[in-house]
């Protein structure tokens, strides 16, 4: 058998051992390779910078569940710390129950990074309620209706952020971080209806679905996956994990390239030996 | 990392170690985390559900109509609730349609005129634009290869005339399109699907082995 | 009764969402209508629960195959449930340092408590879980990007090269290839966007149209009913 042959042939589990030593050996021993910021994840940067400190809060939707975690988590973080650090006034909401979980973890963790925030005023969690579109419009109608307890269970009306805050004319911009098409429905009713701005974080298998509402400018800004929050963390000068995978992303992506060229490689040089093998076959048939 | 984070840290160490012991084969420790799994998540979605959900809008506000009557109203979705639950009766199932055919009534009302807006208006608009009005040349052979491609692709998806003359060349174009979109799509796929792995690996090393070796060994 | 009633609901439901829109006097339906569907989805999670035990409770009772791990589920999704209803009442969360105490009717309910271990079982089991179980992909696609890619024909090798191209752009490796960044932003920004904004025109109409057909009853087959 033959080196292309062999290649064809070889068992998966030695790919699956080279994918694991691509993403090991980087995180082990970092190359520190320089995470260069592109134009969507800008312009939500840009977008974030232009809400005035102390005034209206954003709504950050963690609406993302286990399963895309170490995607979405690392941005989550990284407009959390941008707007605490800004002094935005922040309320963490999720459209689903496994989000729940996930969106006080998150809210916590940088909570703890700002001691000077406080609970109710700077920040809020209002945790899972069921129905994303019918909430997103409830929102819309009145925000403490379809909120009446934050996700603590103490009443909305107790809450100093909250004060005054009766729909989307009072928040700034709603910012989504989901793996789903969740955000679609944010554009369809906090901006179309509502004229709400919304910024989108979504996992790297949607991101070049969600180009269109970021050419329209329905989306003022868009986070594509562990890169989106890489380059997130660059500009707010706070590397996180998403940094730290970035190198590893690299070793896998040219470890895939380089397996694509050689499976192409292995297919076209049998291909061709096989067919000149049938033609021979061919021939020597016909003579015979 | 004080020694109960240290025991979850294991705990979870030992449940991401089980799931990839299925790149192997099929086996116990896949197992008994899949089971696991499946219970943890729907007692966890249980519990949410009950909290944040139920609680705040349908108990108590119930327990409240005693100073606001008008929330007794409220009796009225709880009881369509319970005629969807009778979907899984095989005998009265057929009552859960009322349940159904309300929200789907209320979801198909709501989202017709945003759809219609969000997908069809804007999208439509913000491909009609004067390319001579753009910032430079190129960004204006851009806009209009935007328009082509966005009309190639809708010809592509036109099923209703078979593809011939100026209809199959069009929609040749817009295969064109299709594919660079898919391979876009593919790309940033593989993306995906690497970033879960370095999250789940930088856990292995930076959190479970680190943590450890410095727990132990100060 | 069984086909007509459920289908002028929907009809009526859909008209006057629909008609909201445009006649402000119909916000008082609107606004009721939410309410309440918010409701009917918390119960609907309840079927997801009772399909769930009555599987793993069948496959107990028969002994089917692998029905010890069935009882995995069943015990640890009691557990969560009895953790979850145990701990939210009666008991004050410590948040930053200071108590947030809520109430809710007669009782104290608050909301992430962590006795029973509730959240720390959520952190610690099922997000390395299913975590874990997506990540597996990551091995699948690359086997499968070396047995399947194939640039067979035109298109494919079209599909293959934006891949490529998008692959070592997202990554700060592509920043030392010449022309990769461009050419990625350039992808994505121009064909990709003109492919996707005519899927989704697409999907626009096609949402729409079985929208109306939902409403108008032509699409019945969500009610179960065959015509």
């Amino acid at each position: 058998m033959n080196f292309w042959r062999f290649l064809l042939k070889m068992d998966r589990r030695i790919i699956f051992v080279l994918v694991g030593l691509a993403v090991a050996t980087p995180l082990v021993v970092p190359l520190n390779l320089p995470v260069r910021v592109t134009e969507p994840v800008r312009r939500l940067y840009r977008a974030i910078n232009e809400i005035p400190s102390n005034s209206k809060p954003v709504i950050i939707s963690v609406d993302y569940d286990p399963s895309t975690v170490p995607e979405l988590r690392p941005m989550t973080l990284a407009v959390l710390r941008h707007c605490f650090r800004r002094k935005i006034p922040v309320i963490v909401i999720t459209m689903l129950p496994a989000g729940a979980g996930l969106a006080r973890d998150a809210m916590e963790t940088v909570a703890s990074e700002f001691p000077g925030s406080s609970y109710g005023k700077d920040f809020v969690y209002m945790g899972y309620k069921p129905g994303a579109s019918l909430v997103m419009v409830g929102i819309g109608q009145d925000f403490q209706g379809t909120y009446p307890a934050d996700g603590f269970g103490k009443p909305s009306a107790e809450l100093d952020i909250l004060k005054g805050l009766h729909n989307y004319d009072d928040i700034a911009m709603v910012l989504d971080f989901t793996g789903s098409s969740i955000y679609e429905s944010w554009i369809m009713f906090a901006y179309q209806k509502y004229g709400c701005k919304v910024g989108a974080g979504v996992t790297a298998v949607m991101a070049s679905d969600a180009y269109p509402y970021l050419n329209t400018g329905q989306l003022v800004g868009l986070l594509g996956g562990l890169s989106g929050a890489a380059e997130y963390e660059q500009l707010i000068n706070w590397p996180g994990n998403a940094t730290i995978g970035m190198d590893a992303q690299s070793v896998v992506h040219i470890l895939i390239i380089v397996l694509i060229l050689l499976g192409n490689i292995a297919y076209f040089v049998t291909r061709k030996k096989h067919g000149a093998a049938q033609v021979a076959g061919q021939g020597q048939k016909g003579s015979s | 990392m004080t020694g109960l984070e240290l025991f979850w840290t294991w705990v979870a160490a030992f449940l991401t170690l089980s799931i990839y012991s299925f790149l192997y084969k099929d086996n116990v420790f896949y197992k008994i985390a899949e089971h696991l799994v499946v219970g943890v998540s729907v007692g966890y979605i249980f519990t949410i559900n009950w909290f944040q959900g139920l609680h705040p809008y349908l108990f108590h506000p119930l327990a409240k109509s005693g100073q606001e009557p008008i929330n007794l109203l409220r009796l009225i979705p709880f009881f369509l609730g319970l005629l969807f639950l009778l979907r899984i009766s095989r005998k009265y199932n057929w009552l859960s349609r009322f349940t159904i055919a309300l929200v789907m009534g209320i979801s198909c009302g709501v989202s017709i005129p945003y759809t219609i807006e969000a997908r069809l208006i804007e999208q439509t608009k913000a491909s009609m634009i004067d390319f001579t009005q753009q910032p430079s040349i190129w960004a204006g052979i851009c806009s209009a290869i935007i328009l082509v491609g966005t009309i190639a692709t809708l010809v592509f998806f036109f099923f209703s005339k078979e593809h011939k003359g100026v209809l199959g060349g069009t929609a040749r174009v817009g295969i064109v399109f299709i594919m660079v979109g898919f391979g876009a799509s593919f790309g940033y796929t593989v993306m995906a699907r690497v970033s879960l792995l370095i999250g789940r690996l930088n856990f292995l090393i930076n959190d479970w082995a680190k943590g450890t070796y410095h727990f132990i060994f100060g | 009764m069984r086909r007509q009633v459920p289908l002028v609901i929907c009809f009526v439901a859909g008209v006057l969402m629909l008609a909201q829109s445009f006649v402000p006097p119909l916000n008082w339906f609107y606004t009721n209508a939410l309410a309440w569907a918010r409701i009917i989805s918390c119960i609907a999670v309840f079927i997801g629960l009772i399909s769930l035990v009555r599987l793993h409770a069948t496959k107990v009772r028969r002994r089917a195959a692998d029905w010890k791990f069935s009882i995995i589920t069943l015990l640890a999704l009691l557990y969560m449930m009895l953790a979850g209803l145990l701990t939210r009442y009666g008991v004050f969360v410590k948040l930053h340092g200071q108590c947030v105490p809520g109430s809710m009717g007669d009782k104290i309910v608050t909301g992430f408590q962590n006795a029973f271990n509730f959240q720390d079982i959520f952190l610690n089991i099922q997000i390395p879980v299913q975590a874990t179980m997506f990540s597996l992909l990551a091995f699948y696609i690359a086997s499968a990007a070396f047995r399947a890619f194939r640039a067979r024909t035109f298109e494919a090798t079209l599909l293959l090269v934006a891949a490529t191209i998008v692959m070592l752009g997202r990554v700060p490796v592509g920043h030392y290839i010449w022309g990769v960044p461009q050419a990625t932003a350039w992808i994505l920004d121009v064909p990709n966007t003109a492919a996707k904004r005519g899927i989704m025109i697409g999907i626009g109409l096609g949402m729409t149209s079985t929208a109306l057909k939902i409403m108008l009853g032509i699409e019945r087959t969500y009610l179960g009913i065959k015509d």
